[in-house]
């Protein structure tokens, strides 16, 4: 990767154009807008040629690291490969055109790909039915919270205003559940990285709306007494939300709906393959069990009896609304025939092959690297930083000499060609390195993971000053966050446009 | 296991990873899973689909889809978009990255943001925006939120009832389960009522308003004295635009509103049936470090460079959990790389002659319609490209006839109401043959 240091703006030349539009013939334009109501100048947006803007972006474009150059072992963020046929599916022309308040009779393809989806993931998960509104894990979550308040809502059952957390969870949960106006109350963890029965029981009672779980949790560790919670939390009347987040390690093995979720989120970004676009746009999907359908959000794809696709846009038990339209319909289009490929035949393959890659580099590293939690994992785990972190008490011959830290391990990382994996999180532990390889890397691609680990673990002992500046062959350094916040510059500026936040 | 193109296990492979691990198969590695949740069907799903059937698959889906021509709005515009931007957009190394936190090798991802930011200020007038957020509804409640913890201690929002109804509807939930009270402002005459925005302030605790620049008719509203009003009662005033019409109306900025949210999806976005399409969000500085969402700032490495960064994160879920301003733990960086790209291309020029023709080209199906003598306009308020009559044909009967003859156009907005929306992309040829049609629907 290469540095290039230029902003679009500062290619911008007076009179120079990058845009092909037809003149305007005589008749009105906007300069007959009233003078009261009209920008008094024209916005100061670059001026480039379409030559000057493509060279731009690409170089730009080249400063970048994805999933089609390099693996990610990013824990919780399953950054599985992103199949090229699914992005020829969302630019067909057809469905590009569709204007989404088009009239369910012209539209009836469409709405069959959220029939068919709907259906898929149902299956899949064992929920009874999906909202396609959520535009992201996190909407899904605040989405499925609401349909859990709702729930409580239509059966008169005011109180419950608490949501249950384990301090394991992803930060999303928390924070959902307040965007919500719950209020969070954490369970911790018990030593063995799992939710803390004993310590969940007092805190049930009928102010508990329910409880989130990410099952396997973020420590990659299969909730075994899933069971038992299901019947204690239903026992005093909340319910079980699933953060998808995590589905991946059970795609073609196990259902949440069979362990007694009913409701849940399913991240199409990361289990269903769509690329994750450098932030977004993503989707969040929640589904819920029988019970609950009638609080799904609108609007709501149905099957008439006719066999004719509509929808619903209005219904009084519904939590309500949560995007402009009908969700990101180009991601839906990307899921659904990523789940045609896999069929019923290579579904069952997903979920262990991940499984397979994650167990496969924690006893590879584990010599190198601390491991909190031992036994079986599932599509990720956890390090606790360097087992030899090179750090060396202070002698009468030598000053003390402090460790190699996490993320000196992950920004080395870079220099070896593998993006970082997730660090310090969760926070249960100080230097946590969180891995998931996904099921579309191959052995060797792993191999060459572990190899570069474990250098790393040699480098701490050997040159930790190296690693501590580290990465070297990226095209910038470690970048001065604290500056960046002190004394934040969110906008170009020039002279005379300086902005000061 | 299976043999397929995305999975690279050979059966060698696993099974020297099995021995590595230490256990005999695969399953072995679900021994915590109780056996009885080990599902054994086939997760209702058909064989297995070639590449080549899942294409046929979907083209036959989008042959079902009819195609119409776009003369309606509505919060999703049909604006042509460049060759370019999908070129750009569609290289894996912007597609298939992740959320930009390792800075040293999502430079790309990074500068893109903070174009989009700045473009976005310059767009809006105003000093700061975030990386984007999911929609331009959701964006407006966020807004609402934001309001509450700029200004402390209030509870009520007033909103617009000019604002399009999947703004309405969007503030409404989110605001429901935050417990954030709302209070409305009536229109009057196709636009917000002043007097009703002052009579809804006096009762108090108001933390800020929503207003649209152009609102549901396609009214280019006044909103001159509304921001002094809110401030008056300490309050923020939130504007909700359509940010292609901001290279030619007046900004945000200009009407003194402290945050401005809307959709990008005017920007050259497909329509694609409601998306993805991209939120945004600018502010007066005093605000940034309410702003929900991801932010990108500039700064140097540790050789000086200038480089970028994810700034400000001090506000956000994975510091602050529970206290964060938000949920939100992405942005739709893609679509923002959408919007980047056709600014970039359309500029200072293209986007005053965007919205001159689309003007011309709206007020040429405007003066044709009344011509028809079927429509009347009950509003008499300038309009960019929108615009909203009185129709003689009850709105269902025009929009079918309409769609029969291959326009989607005359979106209901009231008792015997309709609207039309013209972009650049619409043809004089198209917009005859709309009133052709429109001629021909007997009473």
């Amino acid at each position: 990767m290469k540095y290039y240091d230029k902003l679009i703006f500062e290619l911008s030349k007076k009179g120079r154009i990058g845009f092909s539009l037809p003149e305007c013939k005589e008749g009105e334009t906007s300069d007959s807008i009233p003078g009261n109501l009209k920008r008094q100048s024209p916005p100061d947006l670059p001026q480039v040629s379409e030559p000057d803007v493509v060279r731009h972006y690409t170089n730009l474009s080249q400063m970048n690291f994805g999933v089609d150059t390099g693996f990610y072992p990013l824990g919780s963020c399953t950054m599985k490969y992103n199949p090229k046929i699914n992005e020829e599916i969302a630019n067909m022309p057809g469905f590009q055109a569709l204007h989404p308040l088009q009239p369910d009779s012209s539209v009836q393809g469409a709405l069959s790909v959220y029939y068919g989806l709907d259906k898929a993931l149902s299956a899949i998960t064992g929920m009874e039915h999906f909202t396609f509104g959520p535009c992201a894990g996190a909407h899904g979550e605040l989405t499925g919270l609401m349909i859990m308040r709702k729930y409580h809502f239509l059966r008169g059952d005011m109180k419950r205003t608490k949501v249950i957390v384990p301090d394991s969870a992803h930060g999303t949960n928390p924070a959902s559940a307040v965007s919500c106006g719950l209020d969070v109350v954490v369970v911790k963890s018990d030593a063995e990285g799992l939710v803390d029965v004993d310590s969940l029981k007092p805190l049930l009672d009928d102010t508990v709306a329910g409880i989130m779980m990410t099952n396997p949790n973020t420590l990659g560790l299969f909730e075994k007494n899933i069971k038992e919670i299901a019947a204690l939390v239903h026992g005093c009347g909340g319910l079980l939300y699933y953060d998808g987040a995590n589905l991946n390690p059970l795609l073609g093995v196990a259902r949440p709906g069979d362990m007694g979720f009913d409701i849940m989120h399913v991240n199409l970004h990361k289990t269903f393959s769509t690329p994750h676009g450098g932030g977004g746009p993503g989707a969040g999907p929640v589904g819920v069990s029988k019970e609950l359908v009638d609080c799904l959000p609108v609007p709501r794809v149905v099957r008439n009896d006719d066999g004719t696709y509509g929808i619903i846009r209005s219904d009084k038990n519904s939590a309500g609304t949560v995007s402009g339209f009908m969700g990101n319909f180009g991601i839906l289009l990307r899921a659904y025939a990523y789940i045609l490929m896999l069929g019923k035949q290579n579904v069952k393959s997903a979920g262990r092959l991940a499984v397979l890659n994650a167990n496969y580099i924690k006893e590879s590293l584990k010599d190198c690297y601390k491991l909190p939690i031992t036994g079986l994992c599932k599509h990720e785990f956890v390090f606790d930083g360097l087992i030899d972190d090179g750090s060396r008490d202070a002698t009468p011959d030598s000053e003390e000499i402090k460790g190699v830290t996490t993320l000196d391990v992950a920004k080395r990382l870079l220099d070896y060609g593998f993006h970082a994996p997730t660090i310090y999180f969760p926070m249960l532990f100080h230097q946590s390195i969180m891995i998931e390889p996904t099921e579309t890397e191959s052995k060797e691609t792993i191999d060459s993971f572990i190899t570069a680990m474990k250098k790393i673990a040699e480098e701490a002992k050997n040159d930790p000053d190296s690693l501590r500046k580290a990465p070297h062959l990226t095209p910038i350094k470690r970048p001065d966050e604290t500056a960046a916040a002190r004394n934040p510059v969110l906008t170009f500026m020039d002279e005379k446009n300086a902005v000061r936040i | 296991m299976s043999n397929f193109a995305y999975f690279p296990h050979t059966d060698d492979d696993i099974r020297e990873m099995l021995d590595r691990i230490g256990v005999g198969s695969v399953d072995d590695l679900y021994g915590d899973v109780p056996a009885d949740f080990m599902y054994r069907g086939d997760f209702g799903l058909p064989d297995a689909m070639s590449e080549q059937q899942v294409r046929e698959f979907f083209e036959k889906l989008d042959s079902k889809d009819s195609k119409l021509k776009v003369f309606a709005g509505a919060g999703a515009y049909d604006h042509y978009t460049p060759a370019v931007i999908p070129y750009i957009v569609s290289r894996s190394e912007f597609l298939t990255a992740y959320t930009p936190y390792q800075a040293e090798i999502s430079q790309g991802t990074l500068r893109y943001i903070f174009e989009y930011q700045s473009m976005m200020c310059i767009l809006t007038g105003m000093d700061a925006g975030n990386a984007s957020l999911y929609d331009g509804p959701t964006a407006a409640a966020e807004a609402a939120r934001m309001a509450l913890s700029c200004t402390k201690h209030k509870t009520r929002i007033l909103i617009s009832r000019t604002l399009l109804p999947n703004v309405i509807d969007v503030i409404e939930t989110y605001s429901g389960y935050h417990g954030i009270q709302l209070g409305y402002i009536s229109e009057d005459k196709g636009q917000t009522s002043l007097s009703s925005l002052n009579s809804e302030l006096s009762k108090g605790d108001v933390a800020g308003i929503i207003v649209p620049g152009i609102n549901k008719y396609g009214v280019i509203e006044d909103l001159s004295g509304y921001a002094d009003a809110v401030h008056d009662e300490k309050g923020v005033m939130i504007e909700y635009c359509d940010p292609s019409s901001l290279a030619v109306i007046k900004t945000p900025g200009d009407w003194n509103a402290d945050i401005a949210v809307g959709d990008g999806q005017s920007l050259g976005i497909p329509l694609c049936f409601g998306g993805p399409y991209v939120g945004f969000m600018t502010c007066k500085k005093e605000y940034v470090r309410k702003m929900p969402g991801r932010v990108v700032g500039e700064t140097r490495d540790s050789d000086g460079k200038r480089c970028f960064v994810l700034t400000l994160q001090a506000r956000e879920q994975h510091i602050r959990r529970e206290k964060a301003t938000s949920n939100i733990c992405s942005n739709e960086s893609l679509m923002a790389l959408f919007v980047t790209v056709y600014l970039s291309l359309m500029g200072k020029e293209g986007m005053k002659r965007v919205n001159d023709l689309s003007y011309g080209k709206a007020h040429r199906l405007y003066s044709g319609l009344l011509e028809t003598g079927l429509f009347s306009d009950v509003f008499h308020r300038p309009f960019l490209n929108e615009f909203t009559l009185e129709s003689k044909i009850p709105a269902n009967e025009l929009q079918r006839k309409l769609m029969d003859a291959g326009f989607f156009a005359a979106i209901e907005v009231g008792e015997g109401l309709v609207s039309f929306c013209v972009t650049e992309k619409r043809t004089e040829e198209e917009i005859d043959a709309l009133l052709k049609t429109v001629k021909e629907v007997r009473l």
